[in-house]
């Protein structure tokens, strides 16, 4: 496994702001504004807040999967930093392959393709051999309590519970710098997320910085060193 | 509402395969497109999505040089075409889509010969190429087409008496015979059945996976560019109203055109 330099600066979001202009409602949706912090490697940040308050929101707009009107989240990667609010679409795509991984609770999966060779897929396109990458593959499949007599076959198939472990096990299979982590065990059976749990201790050993929503934020306690709670805003809904 | 200003890319290092700047183009009063600027790196998938008439084929077929714009450039990074494509001659043109680009067609007539074998459809690529040795036409149009998962079975058949699904396999097959540099597909799935559709989607993500050939994917469609693409530029009128990451777009849209079609169709 990789091994980041703890305590160095990994994430640092800025006056993060998002809303959402729906044009056929002439209208901005609020969602939150004046977001700042600070992750450091190894660091493991909770985000709490209630429903709706736009928690999802902020991790996916540091993926940018939502696009945001202002601030910046600076990405340190291993040559420098870069903003990733501004940074060009195919840079986001190469740090998605090698240094941001994001998990939810839903697989993509994809036709006619094995469970274990879906998990093995990151190890593949980070160089190791098809043999060993396959191997710890199983090895993962089988810690998340997948079956054994699934393991080649297409999770298209699984039930919800099955694809979830799969995708966990792809998720975290291979350590990256930034982790973020929506509700990633939100109906896991007590096993798998114990499984999960241990992952992300080894995970944060390495140096992996994490952010993340939990529907069972009692599992990670252990591994909390702060919390990030968003709060809702009192603005209505400004129309434009 | 203002949006943050994207950078130019600072971490890829590659150089782009396709810059294609300002392609503008009229047919009589028809503005086909209009200031049209696309650029696609090494191996990643473009989608092109949009209503009918937005000028998606247009733009394709300036890729595949079959007509040249009104104003605009074009260059491929390939060592023996420097400068501007839309310079070079009618000959030129030929070689260079022989060789190095492949395209898929909606409609198969556009891209075979109906009537003969479908193996000497693909074989026919080759020939262009300079290939003459039966036995390796043959050996390599076989190959093309196991790749484009084509039931080998039926190579000699002619694609008029072929299934749609069978029909755009062998324009796949004609299209990837050279290994191009750039897979140029326009509406490849569009009028064939759910089902088959899936499958030759799922055939073009294997090809895309196994050999991380550089697309451009058009579809009005836009599952099919959400499981296709990694980028995606939507036209409207000739123009283009918005280009970004796939997920980014179709969650996250910023023009009230986008928006509206992404609004529609999930
Ligand atoms: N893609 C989107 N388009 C429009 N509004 C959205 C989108 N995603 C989230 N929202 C809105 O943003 C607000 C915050 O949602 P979310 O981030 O999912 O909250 P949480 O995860 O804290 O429950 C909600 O009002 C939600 O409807
Ligand atoms: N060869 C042509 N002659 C005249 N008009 C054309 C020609 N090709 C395209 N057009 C017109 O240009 C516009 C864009 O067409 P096209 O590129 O086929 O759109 P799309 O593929 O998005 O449906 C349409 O109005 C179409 O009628
Ligand atoms: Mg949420
Ligand atoms: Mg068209």
């Amino acid at each position: 496994m990789p091994n980041f330099e703890r305590g160095s600066v990994v994430l640092q979001v800025d006056g993060l702001a998002k809303s959402f202009r729906m044009h056929h409602l002439g209208q901005n949706l609020h969602a939150f504004d004046h977001v700042s912090f600070t992750l450091r490697a190894g660091e493991f940040l909770l985000l709490k807040g209630p429903n709706g308050v736009g928690k999802s929101t902020l991790l996916r707009t540091i993926y940018r999967s939502y696009l945001p009107q202002a601030g910046q989240v600076w990405f340190s990667h291993g040559a420098g930093r870069i903003d990733l609010a501004r940074a060009a679409d195919v840079d986001i795509a190469l740090l998605r392959r090698r240094e941001i991984g994001f998990v939810t609770q839903f697989l993509i999966a994809r036709p006619r393709v094995a469970a274990e060779d879906i998990v093995a897929e990151p190890l593949r396109k980070a160089g190791m051999s098809a043999a060993e990458a396959l191997d710890q593959a199983r090895h993962w499949l089988a810690t998340f309590g997948v079956k054994r007599d699934l393991w080649r076959a297409y999770p298209t198939s699984f039930s919800g519970g099955e694809q979830q472990k799969v995708n966990l096990a792809r998720a975290l299979i291979l350590p990256p710098r930034l982790l973020l982590l929506d509700e990633p065990t939100a109906s896991l059976d007590v096993g798998a997320r114990a499984a999960m749990v241990a992952r992300l201790a080894d995970l944060k050993a390495v140096g992996v910085a994490m952010i993340g929503v939990f529907h069972h934020p009692g599992d990670v306690a252990a591994l909390v060193d702060r919390d990030l709670v968003l709060m809702a805003k009192e603005v209505d809904d400004v129309a434009v | 509402m203002i949006l943050l200003e994207r950078l130019a890319p600072e971490l890829l290092t590659a150089a782009p395969l396709l810059v294609m700047r300002h392609v503008s183009k009229r047919y009589g009063p028809v503005v086909a497109l209009e200031d049209v600027s696309a650029t696609v790196w090494p191996g990643e998938v473009l989608g092109i999505v949009g209503e009918s008439g937005s000028g998606k084929s247009t733009l394709l077929r300036m890729m595949n040089l079959e007509d040249t714009p009104d104003a605009g450039d074009y260059t491929l990074a390939l060592p023996e075409v420097p400068g501007n494509l839309f310079a070079l001659d009618r000959f030129a043109r030929r070689q260079l889509c022989a060789r190095r680009i492949g395209i898929v067609y909606q409609n198969p007539h556009q891209g075979l010969l109906m009537g003969h074998s479908s193996s000497g459809n693909v074989a026919e690529r080759l020939l262009m190429a300079g290939e003459r040795r039966f036995a390796t036409l043959r050996a390599r149009a076989r190959d093309a087409l196991d790749v484009s998962e084509f039931p080998l079975n039926r190579m000699d058949d002619p694609p008029r008496l072929l299934s749609g699904g069978m029909q755009q396999r062998v324009q796949l097959a004609k299209a990837i015979a050279l290994e191009p540099a750039l897979l140029l597909l326009d509406e490849p799935t569009t009028g064939l059945d759910v089902s088959v559709q899936a499958l030759v989607l799922d055939t073009l993500k294997r090809l895309q996976r196994d050999r991380a050939i550089t697309m451009v994917i058009v579809s009005h469609d836009l599952g099919v560019i959400r499981t296709m693409a990694d980028r995606v530029m939507v036209m409207r009128r000739g123009r283009v109203v918005e280009e970004g990451l796939v997920d980014q777009v179709f969650q996250d849209p910023q023009h009230p055109y986008t928006q509206e079609l992404v609004h529609a169709k999930l």
